[in-house]
């Protein structure tokens, strides 16, 4: 800051983006999730050719062979096959791809119908908004992976109920989330400014109040996507989300239990690529929030 | 104090309909007819199909059916389970002992190591002790469960020789369900091998489903240790010249573990969410596995008499952690 200032010219204040990026990195744990996310959105980006083989072509001459830096099986499969001759780093890779749509779309869904029960709740008060709420509570009275499982019961096993289901569990965080917001933002002066000037009540829902509240929004949708991640696992893991051969990594998981004794590879990496991923986006949620919103920091 | 209680009971009653009738729909929202799938490839006249519609109840108009169900459901009585033909609630009360035993395993282990972890953490903040803790409590917060089960079973198990794989208790021992709790049977049994054979074959499930409890509670004790230790009365006690311990201990540690007791309390929720996926690696007797196999059999009275079953106790837990919170901490009863 030794620059001579023109005396005309104000220094610009920095804006919202570089502000937060500058708050964000300097959380080493948040760079590190955000290094591994953008890592893993590439694999998912270029699966098709990044991975070394097809994803199903089954090589029925090299089942559970060892990963290449054993000595046992030679290095034509870098992480080794699985029980019935597949690639296990091309079903990993492959598995990032449906791993991050899963998170998309379910946290996508959960959002868009969180905020607008929340908007609703938010803006219209007494029966709509107790409805809402008595109804989200309820369904926070069970346990995440409970009332997902009860959802599959319902709606049958399967990827895309797995992802439906676990949109319904993220709900309630989201409408809770959005009217805390929307009651905080319409006692402020600027919406009352806006509806005396003729706005109509969607104009101000959506243009006034709304991008006010995107700072706790971002932060749950990022934490969201660890948790959509971790129960379509455990869905698949329990045979109840994406079916076999798909290469999930939690039916992947499943699918290799029997093995557990022989080949320590099929169990242990579709876990580790869990774990990463989930830790990831955790590590990144949290660096947001710290730089998003002061307020929310524990 | 009673009428706080009395507020607290009263919130209860609408969360425990709304589960009812989320149940009771889960049977409406079954594509099928009932009485259709009883008929068999032979097929039934409609005197008969109206006449076991009629014995069903399912002729009368749906909130009929659905006061029947929770008059039914208040008295105990979920059906009988389609695949065993027994009581679902006689199922679900024989097996849901040992996911008790497993759960308060668990959850004694996590507060165990939870709660000095993270006192410790919140007193050499910013230090490499902080930083391992923190860190090693995300990566628990983030741990998929049922991996690291298995990645226990593959360690301790498998190569190490040290712990059973699967089960409550190795076969050869037929220990009397006096309370249904393992290692409280095993004890009255005077067996010492008995009794070390539930245990061995306890441990592995509970760190697996403690894991999760234990990073939550560890996170939040050393949130809440910080903000305590920012309060006036920690500074007047320092300055007092009261020592370290007696200033952690008894001035500070007690405001602090306020919000820790209603985090372990919804903790409960995640036990037994936990339970599902636990109890089916280790082969654990208790209402998560019943639950799964139920949904994979098709016996619907069974999964929905497990959910409500399971969300009842959990809405019960939380009701009884409010209420401690009460007592605990005066400030809650007047507002």
């Amino acid at each position: 800051m030794s620059a001579v200032l023109d005396p005309g010219v104000a220094p610009t204040p920095p804006g919202p983006l570089t502000e937060l990026w500058r708050d964000f990195k300097r959380n080493r744990g948040a760079i590190i999730g955000l290094a591994i996310v953008i890592a893993l959105v590439l694999c998912a980006l270029l699966a098709d050719l990044i991975a070394p083989y097809s994803p199903s072509e089954q090589y029925r001459d090299a089942t559970l062979h060892a990963p290449a830096w054993e000595p046992v099986n030679g290095h034509r499969f870098l992480l080794g096959t699985d029980p019935v001759g597949r690639d296990v780093l091309s079903r990993l890779i492959h598995g990032t791809r449906l791993s991050l749509v899963i998170g998309l779309v379910s946290v996508g869904l959960s959002l868009s119908g969180g905020v607008l029960l929340g908007l609703l709740a938010g803006f219209f008060r007494g029966g709509l908004e107790i409805t809402i709420m008595r109804l989200m509570d309820i369904m926070l009275a069970l346990p995440s992976l409970l009332l997902a499982v009860a959802v599959v019961a319902i709606l049958g096993p399967g990827l895309a109920n797995a992802m439906y289901a676990i949109a319904i569990v993220m709900l309630p965080h989201f409408v809770r989330l959005t009217r805390a917001a929307v009651m905080g933002e319409l006692a402020k002066d600027y919406v009352a400014a806006s509806r005396i000037a003729g706005a109509g009540t969607a104009r101000l829902m959506f243009d006034t109040v709304l991008p006010n509240c995107a700072a706790p929004l971002i932060v749950q949708a990022t934490l969201g996507f660890s948790a959509a991640i971790l129960d379509a696992a455990a869905l698949g893991f329990l045979g109840l989300g994406a079916q076999p051969p798909t290469p999930e990594w939690g039916s992947m998981l499943a699918s290799a239990l029997e093995f557990i004794q022989s080949a320590w590879w099929v169990v242990t990496l579709p876990g580790l690529a869990i774990l990463v991923s989930v830790l990831a986006f955790n590590l990144m949620g949290d660096g947001l929030r710290d730089a998003l919103d002061p307020k929310l920091k524990r | 104090m009673f009428s706080f209680l009395l507020k607290r009971f009263a919130l209860v009653i609408p969360t425990f309909l709304g589960i009812t009738l989320l149940v009771f729909s889960l049977i409406r929202l079954l594509p099928g007819d009932p009485v259709e799938a009883l008929s068999g490839e032979r097929g039934m006249t409609d005197e008969r199909y109206q006449r076991l519609l009629h014995e069903f109840g399912l002729d009368r108009p749906l909130w009929m059916q659905y006061l029947e169900y929770l008059w039914r459901a208040l008295h105990g009585d979920l059906g009988y389970s389609t695949i065993t033909h027994e009581p679902v609630f006689h199922e679900f009360i024989t097996r849901f002992p040992a996911t008790i035993e497993l759960s308060m395993c668990a959850m004694l282990m996590a507060l165990v190591i939870g709660l000095p972890a993270g006192i410790v953490a919140a007193l050499k903040r910013n230090t490499v002790l902080d930083y391992s803790v923190m860190g090693a409590s995300l990566t628990g917060y983030s741990m998929p469960i049922f991996w690291w089960g298995l990645l226990l079973i593959l360690t301790f198990s498998v190569t190490l020789g040290w712990t059973p794989v699967s089960g409550r208790i190795a076969i050869q021992y037929d220990i009397p369900a006096v309370t249904g709790f393992m290692l409280v049977d095993s004890l009255l049994s005077s067996d010492a091998g008995a009794f070390k054979s539930a245990v061995s074959h306890l441990i592995l499930p509970a760190i697996a489903l403690g894991t999760i409890p234990l990073a939550v509670i560890a996170r939040m004790t050393r949130s809440s240790m910080l903000e305590v230790l920012r309060e006036d009365y920690v500074r007047t006690a320092r300055a007092k010249g009261a020592s370290t311990l007696r200033v952690v201990g008894v001035h500070a540690l007690r405001n602090a573990l306020i919000p820790v007791v209603t985090t372990i309390g919804l903790q409960v929720g995640t036990l037994l969410a936990g339970a599902i996926l636990t109890e089916t690696i280790f082969s654990w007797p208790g209402i998560g596995k019943w639950l799964v196999e139920a949904i994979h059999r098709r016996d619907y009275p069974a999964v929905q008499g497990g959910i409500l079953m399971s969300a009842t106790v959990i809405i019960v837990v939380n009701l009884v952690v409010d209420m401690l919170y009460g007592v605990i901490n005066p400030r809650i009863r007047h507002q």
